[in-house]
């Protein structure tokens, strides 16, 4: 019998690390990174007491998770990284309606029209380049000419990645279906670097291995935080095309959930000006609410040539655009 | 690691008629092992068939051609430079002269401790125009992602295998019909190429059949890399689109490729299963010249550089570059411990009662059980994944995300690993022993437990530790279906690669080595 006794002991342990819950736990499905939110959880614990479990992957991931978990999910809010999967659960009906509060602290352009999720931070598309090799002369004026030929080898994307895909689906809201998948052909004939997400990229330009990328705005920012001066640089395309374009992420809330008032909590939380003082330091995003600015040295944000349209209309281009990136090949 | 079941000849022979409460209780056991990977995969077929015209149209794209096309080059390509390596080794640590034979071995066997994901992140960060060999030597390398990658992370990951299987025949075989041959007047290369080698065919064909479905059923070395494979495209089809359908739809082709690998070579295996008889005699080493010596060394020394040199040594030029940049990870050391240790226990809980069904009781049905085990242990784990969270996700309630259905489903996909070695243990105890202690008045249970257990005891340890160290190591179906907050040092290693924050990869993956390279050694060189 003393061969069992380690196993024995092995549940012990299992059971009494498992147990001994107290108060309520909210789950948050997270489609932003441990390292760029982790410490905002954190802090909201220790201001309220609500221990929060989160779930890391990426956006589209989470938002394809909870329309297969439906009503099964554990989860109680979900963080995501854009528009378009937040707007891919909202039209699954997996979301609650919002409360006025908390919709009336963002200008509603960078939230569902419906009230479904908000938007916690902004974030502006670029193109990040090797400036050792490079200068922004050497750009097309729009994203669209990155899939000529001459760009063979030469770009970085994230296949997978949220931002990625809610930037192609906006380009399906702008220029129409057949354009994006000519775009993402050509793309793909180029034989793209490909990528998990956007900081490997700009770590990618930044180290050489790839001469640009088509990324976030932020990821270079924090890079030169931790480095100082960088050889990769960030250049804003000019066109108002859906390169240039400005996205929010942002939040909602499961209809599912049983801790709607902790929810709320949260989300008002990330809305706070502890939270957004924290996106414009910290990540370097847009801060959305609370009168807070952007840090010095970041175009405002009234100045990107944005593309004016309909979030919402996000969501069931995201279907297409997902369903395109694969027939390209970059998946 | 062999994939058909054969006992010692003479102790299969039925043990007395046990009561029906008895079986019921083995085959509960048996089931309760096959079922966490069994019934996700009839879901997971199920909505593959259910997904109608985008089923089909995943199908029939030109992107599956694509895909069937590179899997099967990079499968080809690794099982034959595999086989080139491991039989190449294991004849001149056999067969050869060549000083320092001892050495090889360990060299032949040691990066068995290596996951492809470690090498590949290692050859990825040390090649390239601006990796770590194009600073040491001062011109830019090229670089390593892509096929060329896959190709190398995954010939150092499986010719341990072929070197294994073939080393152990080598000795086995008699070699008085060698001599015979050198006798005759003939050289040494056409004594191995018309007598060793025909002899050789068998394990080589076993050795290569495991180093094909590794690569086919690999993915974390081919997702790092980023060549496409069947099982890196299930992976981005199921993180980078909102229908979840054409993912499963690769899933379930990529399963039936895997069938596919198994169903031919157990076709090409048929008559011919000539397995030479055992020998103790001991064989004359063939002297090699000093060229060939110095050849060999050379050969040896690239391979030894390539599989374990270059990755160790990248590791630890991260570690001190930027010493621990995380902490220590205790948490994920923990969290891979705890769920291998649990995974390990469970798997040779449920293989014991299964082993006597299999041995004792061998009828049809038990005959399949075995099967059914070795065919989920051979199916590629990123689909096992898929099927447990799809099935989990809307049928499981609370035993989604949870620790326990993954170590459920870990215990299930390596219980093969356990079977294979409980029930050898369990065919060496001659049934006349528990014939003797039945006779005596013991009951079925009480005779198991005093009598055909303790005999077993190296045989269940082995399997333990066969379950434990895989466990240590899996990636795909952690990274799909664990809990919120669970971390593992094999989960460390793909996001901090996936981030190209090398330096923090190193730690997990150092300690991965560590932690696994005693156990494999012992157990690989057990039989020696």
């Amino acid at each position: 019998m003393h061969r069992i006794a380690p196993a024995l002991l092995a549940l012990a342990l299992l059971a009494s690390a498992c147990g001994g819950d107290s108060g309520t736990t909210l789950t948050v499905y997270s489609g932003r990174s441990e390292i760029l939110v982790g410490p905002l959880f954190e802090q909201f614990t220790e201001e309220t007491g609500i221990e929060v479990a989160v779930r890391y992957a990426g956006s589209t991931d989470l938002a394809a998770t909870l329309r297969e978990e439906g009503s099964n999910s554990p989860a109680d809010v979900f963080f995501a990284q854009d528009p378009a999967s937040l707007g891919a659960v909202a039209e699954s009906g997996l979301f609650t309606e919002l409360s006025s509060d908390l919709l009336g602290m963002v200008d509603p352009r960078f939230s569902d029209s419906e009230g479904r999720w908000v938007g916690t931070s902004g974030r502006a598309r670029v193109v990040v380049y090797d400036s050792t090799l490079l200068s922004p002369a050497d750009f097309p004026s729009s994203v669209i000419g990155f899939a000529e030929p001459e760009w063979a080898g030469r770009v970085a994307i994230a296949p997978t990645n949220g931002s990625f895909l809610a930037f192609v689906a906006a380009m399906v809201v702008i220029e129409g279906e057949d354009v994006t998948a000519t775009w993402l052909e050509g793309m793909a004939a180029n034989r793209p670097g490909r990528y998990e997400k956007n900081s490997p990229i700009v770590a990618a330009v930044n180290g050489g291995e790839i001469e640009t990328g088509l990324v976030n705005h932020y990821y270079l920012l924090r890079l030169q935080a931790e480095e100082g001066r960088t050889a990769a640089a960030n250049h804003f395309l000019g066109s108002g095309g859906p390169g240039s374009l400005v996205m929010p992420a942002g939040a909602g809330i499961l209809a599912t959930t049983d801790n709607t008032v902790e929810a709320e909590l949260l989300i008002g939380f990330l809305l706070s000006i502890d939270a957004q003082e924290y996106f414009a330091r910290e990540t370097f995003e847009y801060p959305l609410a609370s009168g807070v600015t952007p840090i010095a040295g970041l175009p405002p944000l009234e100045s990107l040539e944005s593309p004016i349209f309909d979030l919402s209309a996000l969501a069931t281009a995201l279907d297409i655009a997902t369903d395109l990136v694969a027939a390209a090949g970059l998946l | 690691m062999t994939l058909t079941p054969g006992g010692v000849p003479g102790t299969e022979r039925r043990a007395p008629d046990l009561s029906r409460g008895v079986r019921i209780v083995l085959w509960l056991a048996a089931g309760i092992a096959l079922a966490p990977v069994v019934i996700p995969f009839g879901f997971l077929v199920g909505r593959a068939v259910g997904g109608g015209s985008k089923a089909v149209n995943t199908i029939v794209s030109g992107r599956t051609v694509e895909l069937i096309a590179n899997t099967a080059l990079l499968v080809v390509v690794v099982s034959m430079t595999a086989a080139a390596i491991g039989v190449g080794a294991a004849w001149l640590t056999e067969r050869s002269d060549l000083p320092g034979r001892k050495w090889w071995r360990v060299v032949a066997v040691l990066p068995l401790v290596m996951p492809s994901y470690v090498i590949a992140l290692t050859i990825i960060s040390a090649l390239g125009p601006r990796g770590l060999l194009s600073e040491l030597f001062g011109f830019g390398f090229p670089t390593a992602r892509g096929f060329v990658g896959a190709w190398w992370a995954l010939t150092v990951a499986t010719y341990p295998f072929v070197y294994l299987i073939v080393a152990a025949a080598l000795r086995r075989i008699d070699p008085t019909i060698e001599e015979a041959a050198r006798g005759l007047g003939l050289t040494p290369r056409r004594v191995f190429t018309r007598v060793v080698l025909p002899q050789l065919r068998q394990p080589i064909g076993a050795g290569v059949l495991l180093a094909a479905l590794y690569t086919l059923s690999d993915f974390g070395a081919v997702s790092l890399v980023g060549f496409d494979s069947f099982t890196r495209v299930v992976y981005a089809q199921y993180a980078g689109r909102l229908d979840r359908t054409p993912a499963m739809v690769l899933a379930v082709m990529l399963v039936v490729l895997a069938l596919g690998v198994l169903w031919s070579e157990s076709r090409l295996r048929r008559g011919r299963a000539f397995m030479p008889k055992p020998s103790t005699r001991r064989t004359r080493l063939i002297p090699l010249s000093l060229l060939q010596k110095s050849g060999a060394a050379a050969a040896l020394s690239f391979v030894g550089l390539a599989a374990l040199g270059l990755p160790i040594g990248t590791l630890i030029t991260w570690l001190v570059r930027k010493p621990f940049p995380n902490g220590m990870p205790w948490g994920s050391l923990a969290g891979s411990v705890s769920a291998s240790v649990l995974a390990a226990i469970l798997a040779v809980l449920l293989a014991i009662p299964t082993a006597v069904l299999v041995v004792r009781h061998r009828t049809k049905a038990s005959v399949w059980v075995e099967r059914t085990a070795y065919l989920t242990y051979s199916v590629p784990h990123i689909t096992v994944g898929l099927a447990v969270v799809f099935l989990a996700s809307r049928y499981l309630g609370p035993l989604y995300q949870s620790l326990w259905l993954l170590v459920a489903v870990y215990a299930s996909i390596f219980f093969a690993q356990a079977l294979g070695a409980v029930r050898s243990a369990l065919a060496q105890v001659s049934p006349s022993l528990e014939e003797a202690s039945r006779s005596l008045g013991r009951g079925p249970a009480r005779t198991m437990i005093s009598v055909t257990l303790p005999l077993m005891g190296r045989g269940i340890a082995a399997g333990g530790l066969l379950v434990f160290l895989t466990t240590m190591k899996e990636l795909p179906v952690t990274l799909l279906a664990r809990p919120i907050g669970f971390d593992t040092l094999a989960v460390d290693v793909w996001s901090a690669a996936g981030e190209l924050l090398y330096s923090s990869a190193a730690v997990p993956a150092l300690l991965l080595l560590a932690v696994s390279a005693l156990p494999t050694y012992v157990l690989a060189t057990r039989q020696r």
